[in-house]
């Protein structure tokens, strides 16, 4: 070892900004840019405020989730129920609307759902043991399933106007309330994973869950609450999403979790835990959705869009593993 | 009795017949360790070759090459006379050797004469596996063990016992002239050690040679006819068991000058710290009890699988005991989880450093801070400057050898990485610090360095209890030594009235129940 004549171990060998300059993060700035300059390109109608911003609600609800599942995703666990949940806490709102529900109670009603399936998710993880990927694609199933027995091919319309605002309501000029809310979720997440002892956790949690637990981390407890924000924000996501359409169908956000895991995915975040963070994830988010709205004013068809997303995860999935053999076989 | 130590490769004895395996000068490394350096060790048909040695003293390493999956660095292994090499474990097989593991990886969904002939199954003509031949061949070698196990019957529907019974017909279904068996009774009762012991008298009149590792005294100078003894990856004896005994045997594992590497300095001892009485756990320890002092160190000495990691993984919150009671400074304490036992001053330095210990994907000054972050934060909110400087302090103290603070754990060396464990644990200011082989598998340097440390710490107050099955550890580091046996203390004895062979003896059972002098 040629470090052994050293004696006192710096703390850092390179600076922060070295560090930054070589991240994924960099990466994906220069593929949103890119992105953004070929739908400039393409398209006449790209560069327009007000276009612009009708893209922002391509990604807005989706990215919401993915701030959480970014996350739950990093102390190795994953929830697949996001969408379902999404479903039934929009159904959950019709119901209370029939029973005459104002906008106070609706948003209640739909923030209620989220943390209760989320608590579902997080007994049945931590209290029971068991695999989350099995736990939440029973419960994607379960929870969709309750929609569609509630509403059938029925759907639920007639939100009020004001309950409207949370999905189509502008803060001020282009920039809508959901792209505002989006900001804050992501500023208030990124804070927690990258600057307190929470996020420091759950980092340690998914590199390794033993030796966290025997460094005297509560475990349990954290990935409870971890599946417990993940559904909080599929129910604020379901509230946004319910305003935006102005209406319920069992059908509601079909797939989500799909697009919601690709972004964290592309965002860097390790699919088997213990690494990435919420920057990545913001900016995987912003090129899917300049993506899909290139695809739109292109006239591409959805279902290219899903060929692509599907493509995407496997691609970012595959690609950091075949890297990894790739070095072991040459080193 | 004195008995001289010779090696092996001269053999004055002039056996009546040809060594089938004789290797010659093997020598071993890893980054770090030298496991193996130039042993010499003969096999003759028919005959039970007693391996024995302390934990770590080579004899894993030994039986690994010798089933192909290490390659030694030098030395020869002549079979009948020729030279050859076993680049994998199915050159091996080939060769004639076969090796029943003390812990076996075998299929639980599958049936018993699969997992038997896995991987060498009787084909039909078309490339297809013969059911019916396999079951019958499968039956038969059952039969020849002596084992009443129906060969269709699923694996998972099988006791442990059963379970080894179908290892060792595993090992024995292909067609082989040496048999190694590492520890096979480790795991089995009474009664069918017996049966195992028949079934080794059997192979042997089949002109089998057999290498027989094994802990257990009494069933070494039962079966094997010849030893070997291994000491810190040499070979320092060899010959024939009918001329050697016990002591003679225990004195060559141990026999090294004790007290030289290990500085215990005189440290206060004060008054009672941790107080553990009628412990119990449903099946891994029973009715423990023992008091730690201020600025002492405890040593538990035992065989692997005494039950001593289970009782300290207790002790810090990991698991629960069934009766029992523990006492911090006096007051009555339960620890449920690990974060209870750090806040009550325990800490606990795990035998498996990976999994347990360090977290390889974080930084080092990250991992020191894991359970100090409530320190180093203010309101939830990390102090990277603060973080550091706590790693800073701690690591600086342990010597630790790394490139920066904030490289991963995992990019470190095994002892510098033990020394971050330990680290972790001084910086939440303990008082009680439980050692778990704190030593095993890294270096001398780190070795005398985490000795030394721990000498430092009970100057200062602590107090260590010092899991190891070291002897030269064991007897240099304590002021007290217990010893365990299949979850039961068997014996405590002070520093000054213990020595290697009292231990070895209480930890195998030899000799009765007189072990307790105090």
């Amino acid at each position: 070892m040629n470090d052994a004549t050293q004696r006192a171990v710096p703390d850092r060998l390179e600076g922060r900004w070295t560090s930054y300059l070589k991240s994924w993060e960099t990466l994906l700035v220069a593929v949103a840019v890119f992105v953004f300059v070929i739908n400039a390109l393409s398209s006449p109608y790209f560069l327009n405020a007000w276009n612009l911003s009708d893209a922002t609600f391509n990604f807005t609800e989706k990215a919401m989730i993915a701030m959480a599942m970014a996350l739950l995703i990093i102390s190795g666990e994953i929830d697949l129920s996001v969408a379902a949940i999404i479903a039934l806490a929009s159904t959950a709102m019709g119901v209370a609307l029939q029973y005459g529900a104002g906008t106070p109670e609706l948003v209640l009603v739909g923030l209620l759902v989220g943390l209760l399936c989320g608590a579902f998710n997080g007994w049945l993880v931590t209290g029971l043991g068991l695999p989350s990927i099995v736990v939440t694609i029973g419960t994607m199933s379960l929870f969709r399933g309750i929609a569609y027995i509630i509403l059938g091919d029925q759907a639920f319309t007639g939100y009020p106007p004001s309950f409207a605002w949370f999905g189509q309501g502008y803060v001020w000029w282009v920039i809508s309330f959901e792209l505002v809310l989006f900001a804050a979720i992501a500023l208030v997440f990124g804070i927690l994973l990258h600057w307190t002892s929470f996020g420091r956790t759950v980092y340690a949690i998914g590199n390794n869950p033993t030796g966290a637990l025997f460094s005297g981390v509560r475990v349990g407890r954290t990935k409870f609450i971890l599946f417990l924000m993940t559904g909080l924000m599929s129910g604020i996501a379901a509230i946004c999403l319910t305003a935006r359409l102005g209406s319920t169908r069992p059908s509601i956000a079909f797939g989500w979790e799909l697009e919601v895991v690709t972004m964290v995915v592309l965002g860097g975040v390790s699919i088997l835990g213990g690494s990435g963070g919420i920057p990545g994830v913001v900016l995987a988010a912003i090129i899917m959705g300049l993506v899909t709205f290139g695809f739109g004013l292109a006239n591409v068809p959805g279902i290219v869009m899903s060929i692509f997303v599907g493509l995407l995860l496997i691609t970012v999935i595959g690609a950091p593993m075949l890297w990894q053999r790739l070095r072991e076989r040459s080193a | 009795m004195l008995h001289q130590a010779r090696p092996a490769t001269a053999d004055s004895q002039a056996p009546a017949n040809e060594p089938v395996l004789a290797l010659s000068g093997i020598s071993k490394s890893f980054p770090g360790v030298r496991a193996l350096s130039g042993v010499s060790l003969e096999l003759y048909p028919g005959t039970v070759t007693a391996l024995v040695g302390e934990n770590g003293a080579g004899k894993s390493t030994l039986v690994k090459i010798l089933t192909g999956i290490y390659q030694p660095d030098e030395g020869a292994i002549r079979l009948s006379g020729d030279e050859v090499t076993f680049p994998t474990a199915y050159d091996a097989t080939q060769a004639g050797i076969t090796a029943i593991h003390q812990e076996t990886v075998l299929f639980d969904e599958l049936s018993v004469a699969e997992n038997i002939y896995l991987g060498h199954a009787p084909r039909g003509r078309l490339g297809f596996i013969d059911r019916g031949r396999m079951n019958r061949d499968a039956a038969a070698v059952l039969k020849r063990i002596g084992a009443a196990i129906d060969p269709d019957a699923r694996l998972r529907d099988l006791g442990i016992a059963s379970k080894h019974l179908v290892a060792i017909a595993r090992a024995l279904s292909v067609e082989a002239r040496i048999v190694v068996m590492d520890e096979p009774t480790a795991a089995l009762s009474y009664k069918e050690i017996e049966e195992l012991y028949a079934l080794v008298e059997r192979l042997k009149a089949e002109g089998k040679a057999i290498l027989f590792i094994s802990h257990k005294f009494d069933e070494i100078f039962r079966i094997a006819d010849r030893y070997t003894v291994f000491r810190d990856g040499e070979c320092v004896g060899a010959g024939l068991i009918s001329e050697t005994d016990h002591d003679a045997l225990v004195r060559l594992m141990v026999g090294r000058p004790v007290g030289q590497i290990f500085p215990k300095r005189e440290a206060e001892i004060g008054e009672p710290v941790l107080t553990v009485s009628g412990y119990s756990h449903p099946t891994e320890f029973a009715d423990i009890g023992f008091e730690l002092k201020r600025g002492e160190i405890l040593g538990f000495y035992g065989l692997v699988g005494a039950g001593r990691s289970e009782l300290m993984q207790a002790l810090f919150g990991v698991t629960r005991p069934s009766k029992g009671a523990i006492r911090i400074g006096g007051e009555v304490a339960v620890i449920r989880s690990p974060a209870e036992a750090i806040r009550r001053g325990i800490v606990y330095v795990p035998e498996e450093r990976g999994r347990q210990g360090a977290i390889a994907g974080l930084p080092i000054f990250q991992n020191v801070t894991l359970p100090s972050l409530s320190r180093t934060s203010r309101q939830g909110f990390l102090r990277l400057a603060e973080e550091f400087k706590l790693a800073r302090e701690y690591t600086s103290r342990l010597d630790l050898r790394a490139a920066a603070l904030d490289r991963d754990v995992g990019t470190l060396s095994g002892g510098n990485q033990q020394k971050v464990v330990i680290a972790k644990w001084l910086a939440t200011s303990p008082k009680v610090i439980i050692l778990d082989e704190p030593t095993k598998g890294i270096d001398i340097g780190s070795k005398a360095a985490v000795h030394e440390f721990m000498s430092e710490l009970v100057a200062q107050g602590l107090s260590i209890i010092m899991v190891s099955s070291e002897i030269p550890e064991i007897l240099g580091m304590s002021d007290r030594v217990i010893v365990m046996r299949e979850g039961r203390m068997v014996g405590e004895y002070p520093r000054e009235k213990v020595d290697a062979e009292t231990l070895v003896r209480a930890a195998a059972g030899i000799g009765g129940n007189d072990a307790f002098r105090k």
